[in-house]
Order: C-alpha cells, then structure tokens, then sequence
C-alpha cells in the first residue's frame, strides 16, 4: 500500500511538475501583459510534433534543444502579429482571439500529423527501470523531473540575473514607469512571450515522451494550469510553481483512494483558496481588482 | 427597449428619433422571431436551426446580462447552459415525465450552482475573473464525464425525451412537430428576455451599469459592488441554464460538449459578433454563428480551423460587433 501511494504521488510530482512549466509560461505572459494565453495548449502541442518531426535528423537530444526554440520563434511572430494589435484593449478580446487559435493549432497538428496518436521514441538509456522494487522508477521519469528543474533554476537566473529578466519583473509592477526609463516595452513583451512560448514547447517535447503525440495533448494540461496560477497565487511565479507541483500531488493522491475525482479535486482545492486566501498561496496583495 | 439600448449613454435627452428607430427595431426582431419557421426554408435552413437560434440568443443574451451590462468578463458560462441542460434530462429521464418541471430542476441546479461559484469568485476582477470562470466551468465537465452509469459519461444521455405540455384547458404535444416545440421555445425566450429587460430597467439594472462605467466610484456612493456582481452572476447563470434546458429537450439528447470550455467560447463570440453594448446584439450574433456553423461544418471537415479563424477576424476587425458598427454609423 504504502509502495501505491508513493507511487502515486511521484506520478503526481511530474504531472504538477508539467502543470508548474505550463503555468509559468501562462503566468510570465499574464503578469506582463495582462493576456490570458489560451493557445497555451497548442503552442506546447506544436512543440512536441515539431520534436517529433526532427526526431529522424537530430536525434532526440537534438529535437529536445531545437524543437522548443523553434516553437518560441513561431510564438514570437504570432505575439507580433496577433497579440501586440490588442494590448491596451479590453481583455476579452486577446482571451477570444488566442482562444481562437487554440482552435486553429489543434485544427493544424492534425491537418499535418493526423489525428491519431503517433509514438516518440525516447532513448533506450533513459526507459530502463532503476529498481524492481520501485518499478515506476524509470530514468526518464528522473530525467524529465531534473529537466523541469533545471528549466525552472534557469528561468529564475534569467529572471534575477539578467537586464532582461529584471527588466521583465519591473514592467511586471509597472510597466509605464519602465517604458518612461527607456526601454523599448514593446520588444519586452516579445521576448516575454517568446520565454513563454518557450517553456510549452519544452513541456511539449517532454510530455510527448511519456504520454506519446495527440492533437490534442495540450488541452488537457491547459486547465490544470490556470488551476496552478490560481492556487498559487496572482503574479507569482514561485506560488505558480508551487501551485502546479501542489495539484499535480493532490490529484496523484486521490488517485488512490478515489479514483473518479482525480479531475475534480484540484477544482475543489482552488475553491477553498479562493475562499480563505482569494489573492492565492503566495499571492501579492491587490493583484486580483 | 430604448432605455436599455441607451444604457452605455451618458445622460443626455434621449433624441426622439433614435427612440423610434430603436422601438422600430425591437419590432422588426419580434417579427422576424414570429415568422422564422415560414421563411427559415425559404433560406436554406430548417425549423430545428430556427429553434437553436433561438436558444442560443437566449444563452448568449444571458451571458451579456453579466458581460455586456455588468462588465465582468464570464468565460465560464457553458457549465451553467450544461447544468440546465443536464438537470432537465436527468429529470425526465429518472425522476418525472414533464418538460416544465423538468426546466424548473434544471434552473434550480445551475442557479444554486452559480450562487456558491459567485460567491467564490464575487472579488475577482478582468483578467482574473475570466480566468477562474474557465476553470471552475470544467469541473462539471469532469463530473458529468466521469459519472457516466448515471450522465451516461462521453456518449450523453439518450433514452428519453420531451413530454407533452398539460395545460388544464389543452395538451400541447411538443414532439409532434417541429414547429409546435420552436413555439413552445420561443414563448419561453420571450418570457426570459422580457424579464431581463425588467431587471436591466430596474433600479438594480442601472446600478449594474453604474459599476460597469465606474467600479470605483459605484463603491463611494455606498454600493455594494461585490453582493450587485454576485446577484448579476446567478441571474445570467440562471437564464442560460433556461437555454441549456430548452437545448437538451430541443434534440432529445445532452452530452458533455454542452458544457465544455469551447461552449463557453461560442457564447463569448456570439456576444462579440453581435455587439456586446446593446440589447439584441447577442442574439444577432447568435442567428450569424449558429447558421454559419450549420453551413459549414456540413462542408468540411475543417470546421475548427474555420472558428479559429472566425474568432480572430472578429477580434481583429470588427470589435464592436454587427449593432456596434450600426449604431456608431447611425449616431455619427
């Protein structure tokens, strides 16, 4: 017993771990530009049929680097052309249009790959089980949660260290007072969104080795991130990373001992947030008016 | 219908032309709704379609309750169209065969829904507010997915259909045919949207669209903003709930799409298209999208990217929606 609900909340640790990369690229986006990124999903879709795509050429060590810059590209000329028109608008409408193109990438993936789920040979050095007794210990599992680690460590560096990154976290407070110093807010948001784009196509790329390739592999992961966002708090990217590790473990462990919530339980878990602490875990105060 | 259609107006002394022309136009789309299973064929259409425009106005109207005249920004309307649709099914199905009471358990379930999640969400605002409309709507997605020997889960629910009508003085069997059940709908669309009108009229309506104008300055003349969002929320949930149940009787089946994510989407667009600032604006909207679906999904398979496209054009191009233009032409 103890062995299944161990089991299960590492297998909740890397869901969470998914939600918390997802959540993070959403939550960049949000917290800059006040856009809820809808197409999220579709992005990280894209992401990993492109990997898919240059699996044959560069190996999978190959499609694991190329393939989320290529998605953070395609997502920097959609920001561009798409996006940047509506910034300054009533939210509803960048919500409406990437919730249209949501609709459009999923129609895309399938036009181009099918609609049936494709295979994605992950190295045979990262399938082999570690241990008979903890059999759901397989390497790529620990690799896929050392990258996510890795890719969160990063993106924190980026974010502390950087011109970029600090000049993200100001116009995250405010961003007139960022564009008064000089600097150019409408290439920020760009990049900014490019760094989102960034963090699905990787998700892509990783969610693809354990769950194999679907049209629509990234709507099931998109409504669990708004979840992490909300959980963990508006305009936090650390409680957004809790947050997204916080559900994913949750929804493993009801898992063991009811089955049929596994969904609903995350949902329940924000409404009692939303009760007791509405600005989230980590939350700053005065982000949700 | 005028003092409605003038809301997002600031005082001024209503122009009495505009008032004619827009009591002309409240007439003209009565008239229209009267005659549409006449002239639906004459267009290529069929009363079935007649009768899903009119339930979906009805749903997208109430979702503009909140949207247009409230200005909260509700993403997650779908799961209250759902419940109603879904509580109207169930209780033909396992409890009693009648299509009112079976509307009345449908509206009940959503309202009381719609009242804790309002409560729930009643501080959020914009973005966020959107953001947790959307995720709260997917719960009951999961639910009715999950629970599938009782919502018969992805498949839907068949295995029952809408009961004739008892009167006291007549029986009105709305299987019979088509047009008896479009009629049947639209006495009931007449009934939810006239009494949407009373409340947009009211004193509360007015108070509604102070807070969409100026939040701020609503909270210093003493309302309270938060009790007006959370009553604005169970009002528009409750009539789209009216629309989900008319929408399940309507093909005699519900299954979970009814209350999924892109459902809400759809109601959200057809609000946009139509013009989110005036009164018909949805239902316009409505009658444009739900026949172009028609049209198109019955030509190719595509019919994903087709809406994906369609939402974009309409943010990028036409904001403001089909009235919306009308009347900035008219008022210039």
């Amino acid at each position: 017993m103890s062995q299944l609900i161990l089991f299960n909340v590492f297998n909740g640790l890397i869901v969470g771990a998914f939600y918390a990369l997802m959540a993070l690229g959403l939550s960049l986006i949000l917290n800059l530009s006040g856009v809820i990124n809808f197409a999220h999903g579709g992005f990280l879709a894209l992401g990993a049929y492109i990997a898919y795509t240059l699996m044959p050429y560069t190996g999978f060590w190959g499609a694991l680097a190329l393939a989320p810059v290529l998605t953070a590209m395609i997502g920097l000329v959609v920001e561009r052309l798409l996006i940047r028109p509506l910034y300054g608008r009533d939210p509803l409408y960048s919500l409406l249009l990437t919730f249209g193109l949501a609709y459009v990438l999923e129609d895309v993936a399938r036009a181009i790959w099918g609609a049936q789920s494709l295979p994605f040979q992950v190295p045979g050095v990262l399938t082999k089980p570690l241990s008979t007794q903890f059999f759901f210990l397989t390497g790529y599992r620990i690799f896929m949660v050392v990258l996510v680690a890795l890719a969160v460590a990063g993106l924190f560096l980026i974010l502390n260290r950087t011109r970029l990154g600090m000049r993200i976290r100001a116009g995250t407070s405010d961003l007139e007072t960022v564009s008064t110093l000089g600097v150019n807010v409408r290439i920020l948001r760009n990049l900014n969104f490019g760094l989102g784009i960034y963090l699905a196509g990787l998700a892509g790329v990783l969610a693809a080795g354990l769950l194999g390739l679907e049209p629509t592999i990234g709507t099931s992961l998109i409504m669990p991130s708004f979840v992490a966002i909300i959980v963990g708090g508006l305009g936090s990217l650390p409680g957004t990373l809790l947050g997204g590790l916080l559900i994913g473990v949750a929804s493993g462990v009801t898992t063991v001992y009811f089955p049929s919530a596994t969904e609903a339980v995350i949902y329940v878990m924000m409404g009692i947030v939303l009760l007791v602490r509405p600005r989230g875990l980590l939350g700053e105060e005065g982000r949700i008016q | 219908m005028n003092a409605i259609q003038h809301a997002g107006a600031p005082a001024v002394a209503p122009n009495p032309v505009a008032i004619l022309r827009e009591r002309a136009f409240t007439l003209v789309v009565w008239l229209a709704l009267l005659t549409m299973p006449y002239w639906m064929g004459a267009v290529g259409g069929y009363t079935e379609l007649a009768s899903r425009v009119v339930i979906m106005g009805l749903a997208a109207m109430a979702l503009n309750f909140l949207l247009g005249f409230t200005g909260v920004l509700s993403f997650g309307q779908a799961a209250y169209f759902g419940l109603g649709a879904y509580g109207t099914a169930m209780t033909i199905k396992y409890l009693v065969p009648s299509t009112p009471l079976a509307l009345l358990v449908g509206i009940a379930v959503a309202s009381v829904a719609a009242m804790v999640i309002g409560f729930l969400i009643r501080k959020l605002r914009g973005v966020y507010f959107a953001m947790v409309t959307i995720a709260f709507g997917q719960v009951f997605y999961f639910i009715t997915f999950r629970w599938n020997n009782v919502t018969g889960g992805d498949d839907g629910l068949t295995g029952w259909r809408r009961q004739p009508l008892h009167l006291g003085f007549a029986d009105i069997d709305l299987l019979a045919h088509d047009k008896v059940f479009y009629y049947f709908a639209l006495a009931v669309f007449a009934l939810c949207v006239a009494v949407m009108a009373f409340i947009l009229r009211s004193p509360f309506g007015r108070t509604l669209i102070a807070i969409r104008e100026n939040e701020r300055r609503a909270r210093f003349l003493g309302i309270p903003v938060e009790q007006h969002i959370w009553l604005s929320f169970v009002i528009s949930g409750l009539f789209a709930s009216v629309a989900g149940g008319l929408y399940a009787l309507l093909s005699n089946f519900v299954d979970p799409r009814a209350l999924r994510w892109d459902m809400s989407g759809n109601f959200v667009i057809m609000a946009v298209l139509g013009g989110m600032r005036s009164f018909w604006g949805p239902l316009i909207g409505a009658a444009i999208f739900v026949v172009l679906q028609d049209f198109v999904s019955s030509r190719t398979e595509n019919w994903m990217s087709f809406v994906g496209v369609f939402f974009m054009l309409v943010v990028l191009f036409f904001p403001r929606g089909v009235l919306g233009i009308f009347k900035r032409r008219t008022s210039k």
